[in-house]
């Protein structure tokens, strides 16, 4: 009941002004998983254990492994989605769940452990001065290392957006970020589903409709499990891609103006 | 001569299999329309010899068969462009029915959890 009253109060809360939304701020950790069962429960786990009182949301991505039934077994809300669409398409679900469910933060958290819950509280901490928190993995105290044309693709884009955005976006493609109520109206409407559109293309809509993108520094885990293959020709394609993706957001204007007026 | 008859029947059994498509309601309007239109032009150049070559010579080509091969080969580009126009646009609705699917799946079970609790 008291949650209820909360979210029906918040859009007048956030015509007052950012310093109120803490007071009311209902966060919803979403997690896209698509056959994470070795590590669904034990970032479900982390999440409830540093976060108590945020809901936690596990997108099913169309996964045939017990990923759904493990998730919801230590107690995350669970929606499933009939087949996999990627990660752009499970975090705009997570946004419409959002929006839905009155919810007016939401952090994006990858299902296999390579993000630390001990950052949520900074990048939700964020969000009383930013629409968007992205997690950084480059700052000084990092232990993360990039190299070859994985790390020139980052730096373009990373210089491309940090441009647009008027404020440094060191690390664009982490998909550990967060945000708040302006950034779930946006994204439950328009969400990219393309390779990077999920992170560099999510970013690039969010500055172009006007909302302020921060970031902050956070810890992030090598994948210990899955593919992060380092041969020159997979390397050569992520640059290609990136830039493609990079190229084609930025004339991506007339339509996310329309959905935002919408 | 014979060349010409099979170009006119080749035309006419596109036409007649197109519409036929068209009238058993599998093939919809919009794509039927260029096929029909691509046979149509087809069945006049095939009825009419002389038309290639005049055509053709009044652009300033060549060997005026090349003008038909380029025509074919715009015709060709334009129908695969707008199917894969058509398919993202479908992939793009199929995705939001994907998404929506999966939410109304998450109400419908909670619903019913709470409907089973509170029977108890």
């Amino acid at each position: 009941m008291e949650s209820r009253l909360t979210c029906r109060l918040d859009p007048l809360v956030h015509r007052v002004g950012y310093g109120l939304t803490v007071v009311s701020q209902r966060p919803l950790v979403a997690i896209p998983a698509w056959n994470e069962q070795a590590s669904i429960q034990e970032v479900v786990t982390k999440v409830r254990s540093h976060q108590p009182g945020a809901a936690v949301l596990v997108v099913d991505d169309g996964s045939s492994d017990g990923t759904a039934q493990l998730a919801a077994a230590v107690g995350a809300s669970v929606v499933s989605l009939p087949f996999n669409v990627g990660v752009g398409g499970a975090m705009r679900t997570a946004f419409l769940y959002a929006k839905r469910e009155g919810f007016d933060a939401v952090v994006q958290v990858d299902a296999d452990g390579q993000h630390d819950p001990a950052d949520l509280d900074r990048l939700l901490k964020g969000l009383e001065s930013a629409d968007i928190m992205v997690g950084t993995r480059f700052h000084a105290e990092s232990m993360y290392f990039v190299g070859g044309p994985r790390r020139w693709a980052m730096v373009l884009l990373s210089k491309a957006l940090s441009r647009m955005n008027h404020g440094r976006i060191s690390d664009p493609t982490s998909g550990f970020r967060s945000a708040g109520p302006r950034a779930i109206d946006l994204f439950s409407v328009n969400y990219p589903a393309e390779y990077l559109g999920d992170t560099v293309g999510s970013l690039s809509i969010a500055i172009r409709g006007g909302l302020t993108v921060h970031e902050a520094p956070v810890t992030m885990y090598y994948r210990a499990t899955g593919r992060p293959s380092k041969n020159a020709l997979w390397s050569a394609l992520y640059l290609g891609r990136a830039t493609l993706a990079l190229v084609a957001t930025l004339f991506k204007t007339s339509k996310t103006s329309k959905a935002d007026k919408a | 001569m014979t060349t010409n008859l099979i170009a006119v029947i080749a035309a006419l059994v596109i036409f007649i299999f197109v519409f036929d498509l068209l009238r058993r309601g599998v093939l919809k309007e919009k794509y039927a329309v260029l096929w029909l239109i691509v046979a149509g032009v087809g069945f006049v150049f095939a009825v009419v010899p002389g038309l290639l070559d005049i055509v053709g010579k009044a652009l300033g080509i060549g060997a005026p068969v090349n003008l038909l091969f380029f025509i074919m080969g715009v015709v060709l580009l334009l129908v695969s462009v707008q199917l894969s126009y058509e398919l993202s646009r479908h992939e793009a609705r199929i995705r939001r029915l994907a998404e929506e699917v999966a939410l109304l799946k998450n109400a419908w079970e909670q619903s019913r959890e709470k409907r089973s609790r509170e029977h108890d």
